[in-house]
């Protein structure tokens, strides 16, 4: 079974023009892939789709094998987690405690059970000596960590991110990216939505480029970072590291390291 | 041209110091960029810049800002507005009138300037921005970059000597980025405009700046040309700054013994194949 099967998809904003313009797209359990393209090019708009924030003006949407119109916003959210670009306008509660259990509580799950949950994810997030501080005292990092937080102790088996990296210093990004990384082991599908290349090629095993309310590319970061006509119909700027491997004639790489082991070798 | 001499200082509201001693000369034309984790007082130093801090916002301050040979102490902010100008992150927050020209407008006409040389400043500042066909759009409709680039003409048209901006492009898509990049080395190639950069990513400031000063807990802790920092990949990475791509991959050959040198863009990378 696949996580997300979107069939035909179209949407149109009431008046206004179509942004989502027949849409196929197939996602595997445990798949990482990345969601990129132009701002406008339709990338938040089919992803707002997966936990029925939107809905589609035709075609069909399945998470996990269901279809999404048989479901509420609520029974999607507990499959689908949407961290969203800015922390801030997902946090409410006064407390980090508070906030992350706000929605295992809305679960009707037993207070132990909460709190057990919310302990277990304020380790993974390491925001553990945060536990009764104000969410907005914390740094923009930490605040990224804590909305991740709150979606991952509903324990979607789905997490959509949407530009979680945006604003953020080096060592913020990073210690989101762990956390990622980390349920992605454990076999969550991870969407991400992001301009940044280097994170694309560094995290993902599938890049699906969008322009235009379409999608315009499908494959692993190296397929896609060659093909220069698809880069520059998306207005992408490849990564470094595979302009040069290409400058060198060297077989396209996209990683630091996998660079340096083929000119080591070929020298 | 900037002269920073051993400044200090603490917002009211925190109990340590952001800037611990920061001392720092930038010469006219210089295109320097400032680079740090988030807390190490890059963006409170910018403030400083033009007399904001600690005119309007006020802490413990000690040490000297001397813009021009003028001390920021001794002048209002509105002084220093004429010479500084100053980009945020957020061009959303700098833009407020109805069309661009009015917005364009806005800051010469508070300065009483005569309106045929409002006219050619606004043309000036429109054309270096590349935004000359945008006159009469409501800022509101315009792409971030636009909006961004609005932004700076808008404070270009103070006839600043000094261009400070402060992660101008962190909220900006890729097109958007590239746009604003793109103005500031006209700018800085062209019109020889002083530019003081904050910024995180790294691949624009080894292309643009002409200085790099690495800032840590509100002090200066590496400062050189771009070559003479990004080579220090370790230091960096200890304080979770990445060198760009290219130049870390030709650190790990040049620490093999392959290459002689390390390489700050693409083309830099391609001569030491040669």
């Amino acid at each position: 079974m696949n996580s997300i099967d979107v069939e035909n998809l179209h949407f149109t904003y009431p008046e206004s023009k179509e942004i989502i313009k027949g849409i196929n797209l197939s996602v595997k359990k445990g798949e990482f892939l990345s969601l990129v393209g132009q701002n406008g090019s339709g990338k938040t708009t089919l992803a707002k789709h997966f936990n029925g924030l939107l809905r589609p003006s035709k075609g069909k949407v399945f998470i996990l094998g269901e279809d999404a119109k048989n479901s509420s916003i609520a029974e999607l959210s507990r499959k689908v987690g949407h961290l969203f670009q800015n922390p801030e306008n997902q946090i409410f509660e006064e407390t980090v405690f508070a906030e992350i259990a706000f929605g295992p509580r809305n679960l009707n799950l037993p207070e132990e059970e909460i709190e057990a949950r919310v302990d277990k994810v304020l380790k993974t997030t390491r925001l553990a000596k945060y536990r009764d501080t104000h969410p907005l005292s914390l740094s923009g990092g930490e605040k990224q960590r804590l909305a991740l937080a709150s979606v991952v102790v509903m324990e979607p088996q789905i997490l959509v991110l949407d530009e979680p990296t945006t604003g953020l210093d080096l060592l913020s990004i990073m210690g989101i990216l762990e956390i990622v990384k980390e349920l992605h082991k454990k076999n969550v599908t991870v969407i991400l939505i992001t301009h940044d290349m280097g994170l694309v090629s560094e995290l993902s095993e599938r890049v699906v480029v969008m322009g235009n309310g379409q999608i315009i590319g499908d494959g692993t970061p190296k397929e896609i970072f060659a093909d220069d006509d698809l880069l520059e119909r998306a207005s992408l700027e490849p990564p470094q590291i595979m302009k040069f491997s290409k400058i060198l004639g060297l077989k396209p790489e996209v990683k630091v390291d996998a660079l340096y082991k083929r000119i080591v070798e070929t020298l | 041209m900037i002269e920073i001499k051993n400044l200090h200082f603490k917002y009211h509201s925190q109990t340590e110091e952001v800037l611990t001693g920061i001392d720092l000369s930038i010469k006219k034309g210089e295109f320097v960029s400032i680079i740090g984790p988030s807390g190490c007082g890059k963006s409170t130093l910018c403030l400083t810049l033009n007399g904001i801090i600690p005119k309007t916002i006020s802490g413990e301050f000690s040490g000297d800002v001397i813009i021009d040979g003028i001390n920021t102490k001794d002048r209002e902010v509105s002084e220093f507005s004429r010479r500084v100008g100053m980009i945020l992150q957020n061009p959303e927050s700098q833009l407020f009138a109805m069309t661009v020209e009015e917005e364009l407008a806005f800051g010469p006409e508070n300065l009483a300037i005569p309106r045929e040389e409002i006219e050619e400043r606004i043309s000036w500042a429109l054309s270096i921005v590349d935004m000359g066909n945008k006159r009469d759009e409501f800022p509101g409709n315009l792409s971030g970059g636009q909006k961004q680039r609005i932004a700076i003409a808008a404070s270009l048209t103070m006839k600043p000597d000094i261009l400070v901006l402060d992660e101008p492009t962190s909220q900006l898509d890729p097109v958007g980025k590239r746009e604003v990049f793109s103005v500031l080395k006209g700018l800085h190639e062209k019109e020889k405009m002083t530019i003081v950069l904050v910024e995180h990513r790294t691949e624009p400031i080894a292309e643009l700046s002409d200085r790099v000063v690495v800032m840590d807990k509100g002090s200066i802790v590496l400062e050189g040309t771009p070559r003479e920092v990004f080579e220090k990949v370790p230091l960096l990475r200890e304080l979770g700054i990445m060198v760009p791509d290219i130049s870390y991959l030709t650190y790990l050959l040049k620490e093999g013994g392959y290459v002689k040198d390390i390489a700050l863009t693409v083309e830099e990378g391609r001569r030491l194949f040669i």
